[in-house]
C-alpha cells in the first residue's frame, strides 16, 4: 500500500532514515520489515557497533501510532529546562541522544531529541509539572538496561534519566536500612555495602550498569530471590514524582507500618508508568561470611527438579541461589566468551545447575553441603559436579551463568522470553520450541530454577521472520495455557505491551488502566508500554 | 619418585582485607580463608607430573594450627595421595618452615620439592630458596614451564626473570618454585572430594622433628597504606598553571 513512500523515504540521508526507521513504519502501520532491516544492516558501517544486529519490530500486532495528543518540543521548551536545571543538564548533543535512545539489546531505538539530567527531586517535580502542562510525553531512565524496551523512548519522548542522582542518603547499621537516591548503580551500592558488612537482597548480571530506581521501578528479580524474597518485601519505602509533578514522600524506614493503603507497591514494578522513583529505602541483610558454591550436572530434567526439592529441604535455610542451564547455554558460553573454562570438562552433560549457600558457620555449612552432595551423586540425581574451593573459582563459576545473555548478543540474532512456569512443565516448552524450529534456529533454556523462572531465548545468526512466526504467539499460548507469566521478571515494557491478557483477567487490566488514569491523566509516563495500547484514549 | 607439595593456608586472594584495630597484624576472624593461589599451581603441577607418570605419588604438606587442615584436605581434593600436618602456632616465618621441611624431606625422600612462588599474605619470597639451601639441592624458581626426564633425572625448567625467560637444567632432586602462568588448577570434583575422606594425614610436632621454632623477626605495626585523595576538576587552563605554580611548584 505505501510501498512507494518507502522508497521516497530511502532516498533520504541514511542518517536520518536510521532515526525515522521505526518512526516512519508506525506511521504507515505497514510492515516493511524486510527492506527496512536490510537498510539497518547497511548502516551499520555509519560507526554502529560492529556484531549487533539492529533489528526492526517484532510482529504487526505491536506496531503503535504516536499519540497526537502529546506536543512537540520547541525552543521554548528547551530554554525553560535549560533555565530550571542549568545548560550542562540539558543535552541535545546528537552523539549522547544517540546511546539514550538505543537499549541494552540494541533492539529498540526511539527518536527522543532531548535528554533531560535532573539532580534532586525538586528538579524532577518541576520537570514533570511542566511536562504535564504542556503535554509532552516523558521517559524515565535509570541505568538502561532493560530487556523489553522499555527504558527508551518510542516516538520523541523526554528523556529524564536520573543517573545523576547518585547519593547514598543515610544507612543504619544496627537495622541494615539503606536509604538511597534512586540513580545510585547496583554495584556501588553493594561495595558501599560490603565494607559495612552488609549485602543488597537483590544481584543481577546487570549490577555494573543498573540502577537502584530502575530495579525497583521494575521489580527486579535476579539471582538470590530464592533466598532474600522479592523487592515488594525489601523494600521498606520509597519516594515518587506523580506525573503532575506532586511528590509522594512515602520514604519510610520501617517494618511496619499499617497505617492507609501501602502505594509504594503500585510503583514497585510499574515500570515508570505511574510516577518516577527518586528515592529509596531497602531493608539489606547482614554479609555472612561463609559463602560456597558447586557447579554439577544433571542428565536429565525430572533429575534437576528432584535436586531442586531435595536442595530446599536439605539445605534449608542456608540455600541462596539455585540457577539452572542447558548444554546449548553452557555452549554458547565457552564460545562465545573469553577466560570462560568448562568445570566438567570430561562430557557435556545435559543440564547444568550452579547452587550457593551462604551461611554464618565456614566449616558447618560447608559440611551442610558436601554431604548433600554426596548423597545427591550416590542417590544418582548428579551425574558429575564440583566444589568452588576460593572466591575465585565461585566468580568463575558466576560467570558461567551470568554470561549467558552476553553471549547470546555476541551471538547474533536473539529472541528473549522470560516465563514463570510450574516448575515440572519449565523445560517441556523448551523441547517443545526446539521440534517447532528445528534448524532455523537454536533454543536455549536456563534461568532461575529455583523460583520457577525459565529465561527461554532463541538464537539465530539473523533475525528472521519465520523464525518469529514460530515462537510467537505459540510460546505466549503455551504459557498462558499453564497460567503461568509472560514476564517472569523483565516487565512488560513495549515489548509485551499488547500481550498482558495471556497472564491477567480483562478485568484486573480494566483495573490497571482506572489506576493509570487516576494517577496520570495525561498519560504521558512513560506511554506506549506496559498495558495494551487499547486501553489508551 | 614421591613429590612433595608444600601448601599454605592465607586468606583468600579477593577478600577485602582489613587492618585489626590494635594494628597488630590482617584481621582475619570470619574472613574467607583457603589455598595460597601459587601453592594451588604447585599442586596442580605436582598431580600432572603424576599423571603423566613420572612420579607414584604426591604429598601434600603444611604447617599451622589444626583449621589448616582445611587446606590439606583441599589439596586431598584435588588429588593428592596424603597429607602431613605440622602442628604449630601461627606465622611461622619462612626459615622456620624451611628448617621443618628439611625433617620432612628427610624422613619421606621425595625427588621433587615444588612450592608456590610466595604467600599473598606475607609476600616473602624466601621459603623454596631457603629449603634449597639447606638441603644443598638446586633450585628453579619462578617457573613457567617445567619438564621432567625420567632416565637422565633432571628437570627442565622455564624461570620468568625480569628479562624474560631463563631456561636451567636442575638434576632431581630439585626445588621448584611456581609462578603464575605455569597452569591453571583444577576444581575439586565431587568424587575426588568424596575419595579426599578417606586419605590419611599424617600429624607431627615441630619437637618430633627436632626442630626448634622460633622468630627472629617481630612485626611492630600494621598499617594501611595513606588514603588516595581526590583529584580536583579546574576550569581553565589559566587555573592550572595559576595551581602548579603556585601549589606544586612545579613550574
Amino acid at each position: 500500500m505505501e510501498k512507494w513512500r518507502a522508497t521516497t523515504n530511502l532516498r533520504r540521508s541514511l542518517k536520518s532514515i536510521l532515526n525515522r526507521q521505526l518512526k516512519f513504519r508506525y506511521l504507515n502501520g505497514k510492515r516493511s520489515c524486510q527492506s527496512s532491516f536490510n537498510l539497518i544492516r547497511d548502516c551499520k558501517s555509519l560507526g554502529q557497533v560492529n556484531a549487533i544486529q539492529h533489528r526492526c519490530f517484532s510482529s504487526a500486532s505491536t506496531l503503535v501510532q504516536r499519540n497526537p495528543s502529546f506536543s512537540t518540543l520547541n525552543s521554548d521548551d528547551i530554554s525553560y529546562f535549560k533555565g530550571l536545571l542549568g545548560e550542562k543538564s540539558v543535552i541535545q548533543d546528537e552523539d549522547r541522544l544517540e546511546t539514550v535512545n538505543t537499549d541494552w539489546m540494541h533492539k529498540y531505538k526511539g527518536s527522543s531529541k532531548l535528554l533531560l539530567l535532573p539532580r534532586s527531586t525538586e528538579e524532577v517535580a518541576q520537570i514533570l509539572r511542566y511536562c504535564n502542562s504542556r503535554c509532552l510525553a516523558v521517559v524515565p531512565q535509570g541505568g538502561n538496561t532493560g530487556l523489553v524496551g522499555g527504558s527508551v523512548p518510542v516516538f520523541d519522548e523526554v528523556i529524564v534519566n536520573v543517573s545523576s542522582m547518585n547519593n547514598i542518603i543515610s544507612f543504619d547499621k544496627v537495622s541494615g536500612i539503606l536509604v538511597c537516591e534512586a540513580g545510585c548503580i547496583l554495584e556501588n551500592l553493594i561495595s558501599f555495602l560490603d565494607n559495612q558488612g552488609f549485602i543488597m537482597p537483590l544481584d543481577l548480571g546487570a549490577k555494573g550498569s543498573c540502577q537502584i530506581g530502575g530495579n525497583v521501578s521494575t521489580n527486579a528479580g535476579g539471582l538470590r530471590l530464592v533466598r532474600y524474597g522479592s523487592l515488594h518485601g525489601n523494600v521498606l519505602g520509597l519516594e515518587a514524582v506523580l506525573a503532575n509533578g506532586d511528590v509522594l514522600d512515602m520514604l519510610g524506614t520501617l517494618r511496619k507500618d499499617n497505617t492507609g493503603y501501602d502505594l509504594k507497591h503500585l510503583f514497585i514494578g510499574s515500570e515508570g508508568s505511574l510516577g518516577i522513583v527518586t528515592k529509596v529505602s531497602i531493608l539489606t541483610p547482614p554479609k555472612l561470611s561463609s559463602v560456597n558454591i558447586a557447579f554439577l550436572a544433571c542428565n536429565d530434567y525430572s533429575s534437576c527438579q528432584k535436586l531442586l526439592m531435595e536442595a530446599k529441604r536439605k539445605l534449608g535455610e542456608i540455600l541462596s541461589a539455585f540457577e539452572f542451564l542447558d548444554t546449548e547455554a553452557m555452549n554458547l558460553v565457552l564460545h562465545q566468551l573469553d577466560g570462560v573454562r568448562n568445570p566438567l570438562p570430561a562430557s557435556m552433560h545435559n543440564f547444568y545447575i550452579l547452587i550457593e549457600t551462604t551461611g554464618s558457620d565456614e566449616s558447618y555449612n560447608r559440611e551442610k553441603l558436601e554431604a548433600f552432595l554426596l548423597s545427591s551423586m550416590e542417590g544418582g540425581l548428579i551425574s558429575d559436579g564440583v566444589l568452588a574451593q576460593d572466591i575465585n573459582q565461585a566468580s568463575s563459576f558466576w560467570r558461567i551463568r551470568e554470561g549467558v545473555p552476553e553471549a547470546l548478543m555476541k551471538a547474533g540474532a536473539v529472541y528473549k522470553y522470560d516465563l514463570s512456569l510450574p516448575v515440572e512443565k519449565m523445560y517441556d516448552l523448551v523441547d517443545d520450541m526446539r521440534i517447532r524450529l528445528g534448524d532455523l534456529a537454536t533454543v536455549v533454556g536456563y534461568g532461575h530454577l529455583g523460583d520457577g523462572n525459565l529465561h527461554l531465548n532463541v538464537s539465530a545468526p539473523e533475525y528472521d521472520d519465520k523464525i518469529l512466526e514460530q515462537i510467537e504467539p505459540y510460546v505466549y499460548e503455551w504459557t498462558s495455557k499453564h497460567r503461568g507469566s509472560i514476564s517472569a521478571e523483565h516487565g512488560l515494557g513495549l515489548m509485551k505491551a499488547n500481550k498482558i491478557y495471556y497472564s491477567k483477567s480483562t478485568e484486573t487490566v480494566q483495573t490497571m488502566a482506572s489506576i493509570k488514569k487516576l494517577l496520570d491523566p495525561n498519560g504521558i509516563l512513560n506511554p506506549y508500554k506496559v498495558l495494551p495500547h487499547s486501553l489508551n484514549s | 619418585m614421591k613429590i612433595m607439595v608444600a601448601v599454605k593456608r592465607v586468606v583468600d586472594y579477593a577478600v577485602k582485607i582489613r587492618i585489626k584495630p590494635d594494628k597488630s597484624g590482617v584481621e582475619t576472624q570470619n574472613v574467607k580463608m583457603s589455598m595460597n593461589p601459587f601453592c594451588e599451581i604447585a599442586l596442580e603441577e605436582a598431580l600432572k607430573i603424576k599423571e603423566s607418570g613420572l612420579a607414584k605419588e604426591v604429598i601434600a604438606v603444611t604447617m599451622g594450627p589444626s583449621n589448616c587442615v582445611d587446606t590439606l584436605r583441599t589439596g586431598l581434593a584435588m588429588g593428592a595421595d596424603r597429607g602431613i600436618h605440622v602442628e604449630a602456632a601461627r606465622d611461622l616465618v619462612p626459615l622456620s618452615v624451611a628448617k621443618v621441611l628439611k625433617k620432612l624431606v628427610e624422613v619421606e625422600n621425595p625427588g621433587l620439592l615444588i612450592l608456590g612462588k610466595q604467600a599473598i599474605d606475607d609476600d616473602c619470597n624466601q621459603t623454596g630458596q631457603m629449603i634449597a639451601a639447606l638441603l644443598g639441592w638446586p633450585q628453579g624458581t619462578f617457573a613457567s614451564k617445567v619438564v621432567l626426564d625420567k632416565e637422565k633425572q633432571v628437570a627442565t625448567v622455564d624461570r620468568e626473570v625480569d628479562g624474560g625467560l631463563e631456561t636451567l637444567c636442575l638434576d632431581l632432586p630439585a626445588v621448584i618454585t611456581t609462578d603464575l602462568r605455569l597452569n591453571q588448577p583444577r576444581y575439586a570434583t565431587l568424587p575426588n572430594i568424596m575419595k579426599a575422606k578417606s586419605k590419611p594425614i599424617k600429624k607431627y610436632t615441630p619437637e618430633e622433628l627436632n626442630v626448634k621454632i622460633k622468630s627472629d623477626l617481630e612485626v611492630v605495626q600494621v598499617t594501611e597504606p595513606p588514603k588516595r585523595k581526590a583529584g580536583v576538576i579546574l576550569s581553565s587552563v589559566d587555573e592550572l598553571i595559576d595551581k602548579l605554580k603556585n601549589e606544586a611548584h612545579v613550574i
